[in-house]
C-alpha cells in the first residue's frame, strides 16, 4: 500500500517560507490570504499489513521532529 | 586530552577540528568514522560541522542514526565530553541528547560571517576558561541555525544556567538586530542538564589562527584542556 506522510511545522514555530510565500501571494494580487506554512510530504510504500502502530513510529521517529513539526498519516 | 572527530559522509569541518586541536598543546585528535562503533581510548567527542547526509529530510536526522551515535549517546551518559559545532549541534539536538531544533534561518537566507557571541555562564568545561559576559568573535556559516524551543523548554534552560552563549552586539548587548538567525533568545549554544554535552553553531575551530582572522575560539578548546 502507499501511506502519504504529511509533515508541518507546529503553529508556535516561525515559518519564514511560509511567510514569504504568503507575501508572494499578496503580490499576485490575491488580497485576504491568511497564514501559510510549509512542509513536506513523504510517500511510503509498505506491505499492506504493516500495523498502524509501526507507520506512526516511522512518522515520529525519522519523518518529523515532533519537537517543532506535526504530522498526520493517509492511507 | 584526546578527541574523537566523528565523520559523516558530508561532514565538511572535521579536518579543521582536527587540524585545529592537534595544534594545542596538550591536545590530540583523531577521525572516527560513522559507521565505527568504539570510541575507546578517546577523552572527549566532538561532532563537526557540514551537512551530514546531504541534510536530508532534516539537518542531523538521518545522522543519528548512525552506528557511532550509539556509542556517543553511552559515552555521553557516563559523563563524557561532548562538543557538537553546527552540524554537530543540529545532530545532538536531534538525538535528543540536547533540547530543542535548529530551524531555518529567520531570514531565509544561508548567513556566514563574523559573530560576536556572549559566554553567559563559565560553570562548564566548555566555559571555564572565560569570564562571564566575555564578548567573542567567532564565525558562523549556516542555512539551519534559528534555534527554537518551546516556552517551558526554554525557561528549564534559563533556570538551569544551559544556556552557555547568546548571539550579541560587539558592545555584548542581545538584541534583536544582533541575531542573525531569529533563534530564540539570542541562543548561540546550550550545554545539557549536567553540562557534559554542549552545541553551538558557531565555529570555535576556525577562530584559533590569527591567519583567519581570530583567535577566540580557543577559549572553549583552553576550557576543556584545563583541569
Amino acid at each position: 500500500m502507499k501511506v502519504l506522510v504529511t509533515v508541518l511545522p507546529k503553529p508556535s514555530v516561525l515559518d519564514p517560507q511560509g511567510a514569504a510565500a504568503a507575501e508572494a501571494i499578496r503580490h499576485l494580487g490575491l488580497t485576504g490570504v491568511g497564514r501559510v506554512r510549509i512542509g513536506k510530504v513523504i510517500e511510503l510504500e509498505l506491505p499492506d499489513s504493516t500495523p498502524d502502530a509501526e507507520i506512526h513510529r516511522i512518522a515520529k521517529d525519522l519523518l518529523s521532529n515532533p519537537v517543532i513539526e506535526d504530522y498526520s498519516i493517509s492511507k | 586530552m584526546k578527541f574523537a572527530v566523528i565523520r559523516f559522509p558530508g561532514s565538511n569541518c572535521d579536518q579543521d577540528c582536527v587540524l585545529t586541536l592537534n595544534n594545542l598543546p596538550g591536545a590530540s585528535a583523531e577521525f572516527v568514522w560513522h559507521k565505527d562503533t568504539s570510541l575507546a581510548g578517546f577523552d572527549a567527542i566532538v561532532i563537526p560541522g557540514g551537512f551530514s547526509y546531504g541534510d536530508y529530510l532534516r539537518c542531523g536526522a538521518i545522522a543519528r542514526f548512525s552506528p557511532i551515535m550509539q556509542t556517543v549517546k553511552s559515552f555521553a551518559a557516563s559523563g563524557g565530553t561532548v562538543l557538537g559545532i553546527c552540524n554537530g549541534f543540529q545532530i545532538l539536538c536531534e538525538s535528543g541528547l540536547l533540547p530543542g531544533a535548529l530551524v531555518r534561518n529567520k531570514g531565509l537566507h544561508f548567513v556566514c560571517k563574523h559573530q560576536t557571541i556572549r559566554v553567559e555562564s563559565t560553570n562548564s568545561r566548555f566555559t571555564r576558561a572565560a569570564t562571564n559576559g566575555q564578548v567573542l568573535n567567532i564565525p558562523i556559516a549556516h542555512g539551519e541555525g534559528c534555534y527554537f524551543a518551546d516556552d517551558a523548554t526554554l525557561a528549564a534552560l534559563n533556570a538551569n544556567d544551559q544556556i552557555l552563549v547568546r548571539y550579541c552586539d560587539a558592545q555584548g548587548q542581545t538584541t534583536d538586530t544582533s541575531n542573525p538567525n531569529g533563534s530564540r533568545e539570542n541562543i548561540a549554544g546550550i550545554c545539557n542538564e549536567t553540562r557534559n554535552i554542549f552545541g553551538l553553531m558557531p565555529h570555535p575551530e576556525r577562530a584559533c589562527d590569527p591567519a583567519l582572522g581570530s583567535t577566540e575560539g580557543l577559549m572553549i578548546f583552553d576550557s576543556l584542556l584545563k583541569c
